[in-house]
């Protein structure tokens, strides 16, 4: 009897989106729990939303990660598709001490909160974002809580 | 889109005024504040005002080890905390390797179901509370005793049980559990029966319902709303059924879904889930095999490998997704918590737009918030 991990086959299966110009990497879902993953510029992460939402892809969430040590912040973009098994990753990597990406909002209206989110969380600007004001932190508040430097 | 223009009322002056509901309102189930601009009776633009009760989740995540912050996950969602640590403990052994007994994961899928139904049952009495029915709430919280007391005999929890470990289970379930679930099953049955006779098939009910608050699939993508909402839109998607995990795929079950997308829709399906949960569950006592309930060899302190790993669960409310990033040290690096009520709420903004407020409280009850999940 195979345990939740490996019940699905533990293979990376050929790429369903090879027709699109990102560059995803089929990834063992088994392993990972997602499907592709893409590393792409700040500025290309509004094309390759609507090019996943012309695919029918849902936006599953977005987030970062504060890579210190690197100088640099990482934003994730998930997606899922609503018919199949399709987990889909986009990532950028943004300099820490200027965190601007564009924001998917126009595309995805659900990005809204997710961004918002992020910003509270990590002061990453999504600019073009129509309200970036403290999502789920007080209102009045100047600092972002998952930087790896911040102390309370 | 959002359109910002009051909508006329033939005859009456053309001003708008804006109220709160919340954030302490019978209707958001916790501190959710909407502040409406409302145009009459009309809403003109209903702005959901999220984090009153922000608890900062994901770094506490950042400062304690795995198995330290596996408590958490069962304060989340608080009535649905079995799928919940499911979705944490399934991350963690995709990123450890482990294998889970084949028993531990039969338990898991019992208890989940169980727990998905004890939740649908608060949400039915709440949602009929919204509407102005009291009784059908009692008759929810007389079931779901039942499944509380069964939960509570094996995990000492009645809410936030924490049962799932890393590898496996707290404990094995005892012979009371196993026949005080299948006498649960077969008195349930009945029960949904009367439900539907009490308050599916109440025409009152009915006019409150069909109609109201019609959300389409092209919105349900477009915010990434989940659970019964996206399948009350017509689309059967169900995690446990696209993506799955755990030992769903071994049994027989229906993903109910509505084609309607309005608030009946989302009703209907929750209760025709309920119905489905108890097949599961009797499928899984059926087939409950023997055996150890932990894997064996897991680490007290775990080191994850670097890298990035996420793991999704059908959560009563929807897609419930764990990312991980580990640094390959005992505390993760980095815990993001994917909640189905964010992206379910997110889309009320627009959903609501020109509604009634009776009505948009009705869409509101619907969508099934718990607001620990959407703040965090």
């Amino acid at each position: 009897m195979e345990s939740a991990p490996t019940a699905v086959a533990s293979q990376v299966l050929p790429n369903p989106l090879a027709h699109l110009p990102i560059p995803f990497q089929a990834v063992d879902y088994a392993a990972k729990g997602y499907h592709l993953d893409a590393t792409v510029n700040p500025d290309q992460v509004v094309a390759m939303a609507a090019q996943l939402d012309k695919e029918g892809l849902a936006l599953d969430t977005i987030t970062g990660v504060d890579w210190m040590a690197q100088g640099q912040m990482e934003v994730i973009y998930d997606y899922f598709h609503p018919a199949k098994a399709l987990r889909v990753v986009v990532r950028t990597r943004i300099p820490r001490d200027n965190p601007e990406v564009p924001t998917i909002q126009s595309v995805f209206p659900g990005a809204n909160w997710h961004e918002r989110e992020t910003h509270d969380f990590f002061g990453i600007r999504f600019l073009g974002h129509p309200n970036l004001t403290p999502f789920l932190l007080p209102e009045d508040a100047t600092y972002h809580p998952l930087r790896k430097d911040f102390t309370s | 889109m959002i359109v910002k223009e009051p909508i006329s009322t033939p005859g009456a002056p053309n001003e708008t005024f804006v109220i709160n509901i919340g954030p302490q309102h019978p209707a958001t189930h916790g501190v959710l504040r909407v502040k409406m601009t409302m145009d009459g009776e009309y809403i003109v633009r209903a702005e959901p005002v999220c984090g009153y009760i922000h608890r900062m989740q994901e770094k506490m995540g950042e400062n304690r080890t795995y198995a330290q912050f596996l408590p958490n996950t069962s304060r989340i969602d608080y009535l649905s905390a079995m799928t919940y640590t499911h979705g944490f403990v399934g991350a963690v052994e995709r990123a450890a390797k482990l294998q889970v007994p084949p028993r531990a994961e039969y338990i898991r899928v019992i208890t989940s179901e169980l727990n998905r139904i004890s939740s649908h049952l608060v949400w039915w009495g709440a949602f009929l509370l919204d509407l102005g029915g009291f009784t059908p709430l009692l008759y929810a919280f007389d079931d779901r005793e039942k499944i509380l007391d069964l939960l509570e005999g094996i995990t000492g929890s009645r809410l936030t049980y924490s049962y799932y470990r890393i590898g496996g289970l707290y404990n094995d379930v005892d012979d009371d559990f196993i026949k005080g679930t299948r006498a649960f099953v077969a008195q349930m049955r009945p029960r949904l029966r009367m439900y539907r006779s009490l308050v599916t098939e109440n025409i009152i009910f009915r006019k409150r319902l069909i109609g109201i608050g019609p959300i389409s699939k092209e919105m349900c993508r477009k915010y990434g709303a989940t659970g019964p909402v996206i399948r009350g839109s017509g689309v059967p998607y169900d995690v446990r059924r696209v993506e799955p995990y755990s030992v769903y795929p071994e049994f027989d079950f229906i993903i109910p879904t509505f084609e309607e997308g309005d608030s009946m829709a989302r009703y209907l399906v929750r209760m025709e889930e309920i119905a489905q949960c108890l097949r599961i569950i009797e499928q899984a006592l059926d087939k409950l095999p023997s055996g150890p309930v932990m894997a064996e060899k897991v680490p007290r302190v775990l080191k994850l490998p670097a890298g990035d790993y996420c793991y999704a669960v059908e959560a009563a409310r929807g897609r419930f997704a764990v990312r991980i990033v580990s640094d390959n040290k005992e505390i993760p690096y980095r815990v993001k918590l994917r909640t189905p009520s964010l992206s379910n709420l997110s889309l009320f903004e627009e959903a609501s737009q020109g509604m009634l407020l009776p009505d948009a409280l009705a869409l509101m009850g619907s969508l099934d918030l718990v607001i620990p999940d959407i703040d965090r």
